[in-house]
């Protein structure tokens, strides 16, 4: 078996480098730690600024419900319109909320009661968001003498942002590390000069490549293991499903993303051209894959682009598992899915490979 | 030619060329090379040795041509040819990372050297170029006389038929590239055949046989002697002057 000398060497370089071998310890750590407090998408401490026309208690009631909710700083309230203008044009608060004089009228009625929300949109998430907030505390509020629509998240209940994001950032660091570190690894020997001693060696074609793709391999699964236990510590978050799932379709997923890095190195000639090429199928995998945006928001054509992506199939399977708690038979067409990726780009990257120019 | 010579010849090439677009980088070169020779290939920066060597081994495809290696086609058999030859290149070929014992166990390893032989062959070796307290070094803190010394015993460590050299003791001072021209002697008296590229005349003078290119084309082809009494002059330096004056290629 040739291939062990060859992965005696891959594993030697590998811990004798002053830098990778700390870089895939310390990254996951340090994304998993910091990033999920970080990209949170939860609109919270929205300074709003009431106008009270009516000043009745039903108004006041209204306003304490808002001032409690953890939505919304109450900034002021505030009897004209065009003081809370002011502060809204003065950058001081986020939202207006209007209360016209027939308010309690309306209430005792049971008639359209008129609330007026303005909300400074210049960050249009945090003014949609905020303002949908406010509309659904108000129609709590004069629902409750009326029918209440009731609203259930499944599987994240408490709508935590985390949940959503952290499934995907365990996707992103397997892209990047598992994507880039064996791209940079064969190109550096093609610099170097030293692929060429491989190359003019009786050494087959796959047994190079294999002998390149195991130890990020390896790597990937140690980078997912030091996920998995962070999150579990950190966050007391852990998989709804089972961990072999998860392990089985990562096997899968880091297969793909180095093979699909040797055949970048393959087609590059410099550190330089491996580095830009594989900047942009991150950027795209990383937008394109549903890892921040819903997959079913996309455009219908993005929607065939992204299904072209191996990520797309992994973060979905990630979050499946991690929050729905979904088993391999459920995942089953996306695993076969993934199984073909995992041929086709590893097939490529042998057949990519040139022993002769 | 008679069969017995036929035989003998660990290299034979006809008519082979090498382009690249409309370049002609290789054109149209015929020569042959006998069981434990030592070939000197000449030529300016851009002559066309390194690609005509690179052919010879598998590492980049002939546009036409014939060649046999060891006996084996260069278009069909490429990976039988590999496993004939050693190679050490011009870029330095080595693992810097790893220490000397490892480079040659992996080396080793890769030509299907058996594990139990490799241990005692690399000793033998490294006792022989009087190394042994370095078998531990990173090969990065060797001085290059040293690294291309290794480098050369690690390209016949599997006892090839033949092995190229591209310009090996390029940057080293002529007291060291005498030093490694007696270990490359050394591999021809085992029967070793060495083909190699130089653009030393010291070195040209070390070679059995040479030939100089001159913009792709073989210009002349003999030993050292005939070549100085064919052109008429005292030293090689003279020769290759008179053929690369010739030369249309810039560098």
């Amino acid at each position: 078996m040739k291939i062990k000398y060859l992965l005696e060497k891959e594993f030697k370089q590998f811990f004798r480098n002053a830098f990778i071998p700390k870089m895939v310890i310390i990254y996951p750590l340090l994304v998993m730690l910091v990033i999920p407090l970080i990209t949170n998408l939860d609109i919270k401490n929205l300074d709003i600024c009431i106008v009270d026309k009516d000043n009745s208690s039903s108004s006041r009631k209204l306003i304490q419900k808002i001032d409690a909710s953890n939505y919304f700083v109450l900034d002021k309230v505030v009897h004209k319109y065009s003081e809370a203008l002011e502060e809204i044009e003065n950058g001081n608060i986020d939202a207006i909320l209007e209360i016209e004089s027939d308010f309690e009228k309306h209430m005792t009625n049971g008639t359209n009661a008129n609330i007026q929300i303005s909300a400074n949109a210049v960050d249009g998430l945090k003014g949609g968001l905020g303002s949908s907030y406010l509309a659904s505390i108000i129609n709590e509020f004069s629902g409750d003498s009326l029918a209440s629509v009731s609203i259930q998240h499944k599987y994240n209940p408490l709508l935590d942002y985390k949940r959503f994001m952290i499934p995907a950032l365990i996707v992103i660091l397997l892209i990047l590390l598992c994507g880039l570190l064996p791209a940079l690894n064969i190109v550096n020997e093609k610099e170097v000069g030293t692929i060429e001693q491989l190359n003019v060696s009786p050494i087959s074609k796959l047994q190079l490549i294999l002998a390149k793709l195991i130890p990020y391999w390896i790597m990937g699964l140690v980078i997912l293991s030091i996920c998995i236990i962070i999150v579990w510590l950190v966050y007391s978050f852990v998989p709804a499903g089972s961990l072999f799932t998860i392990y089985l379709v990562s096997i899968l997923f880091i297969l793909i993303m180095s093979g699909f890095g040797i055949l970048i190195s393959n087609i590059s000639s410099s550190m330089q051209q491996a580095l830009f090429v594989v900047f942009f199928f991150m950027m795209i995998f990383m937008l394109i894959s549903g890892l921040f945006t819903p997959f079913n928001s996309m455009p219908q054509w993005a929607r065939i682009f992204s299904s072209c992506l191996p990520p797309r199939y992994f973060i979905e399977i990630m979050r499946d598992v991690y929050l729905k708690g979904s088993g391999i038979i459920d995942l089953y067409p996306k695993f076969l899915i993934l199984t073909g990726f995992v041929i086709l780009i590893n097939f490529w990257a042998i057949l990519t490979y040139r022993k002769q120019e | 030619m008679n069969n017995n010579d036929s035989i003998n010849k660990v290299i034979k090439v006809e008519n082979l060329t090498k382009k690249f677009g409309s370049f002609v980088a290789v054109d149209n070169i015929s020569f042959e090379v006998g069981k434990g020779e030592i070939f000197g290939f000449l030529g300016a920066n851009g002559a066309g040795k390194t690609t005509a060597m690179r052919m010879l081994c598998g590492l980049s495809k002939a546009s036409s041509g014939k060649a046999k290696v060891a006996g084996f086609d260069i278009y069909k058999q490429t990976e039988e040819i590999k496993k004939r030859i050693g190679y050490m290149s011009q870029k330095f070929s080595l693992y810097e990372d790893l220490t000397v014992y490892e480079n040659i166990r992996l080396y080793g390893g890769i030509y299907g050297i058996k594990e139990k032989d490799i241990k005692p062959r690399a000793y033998d070796l490294l006792e022989n170029l009087n190394f042994l307290d370095k078998k531990d070094a990173l090969v990065k803190s060797l001085p290059l006389g040293w690294k291309q010394k290794l480098a050369f015993s690690v390209a016949v460590f599997h006892k090839p038929k033949l092995v190229f050299l591209d310009e090996p003791t390029g940057g080293v001072d002529p007291k060291t590239r005498r030093q490694f021209w007696e270990q490359i002697y050394e591999a021809a008296s085992r029967g070793i055949t060495i083909f190699v590229t130089t653009h030393y005349m010291d070195e040209a003078e070390y070679c059995d046989r040479l030939s100089i290119m001159v913009d792709g084309k073989i210009e002349a082809l003999d030993s050292p002697q005939n070549l100085k009494k064919q052109f008429n002059v005292n030293s090689m330096e003279d020769v290759f002057h008179t053929l690369a004056s010739k030369a249309k290629r810039g560098d």
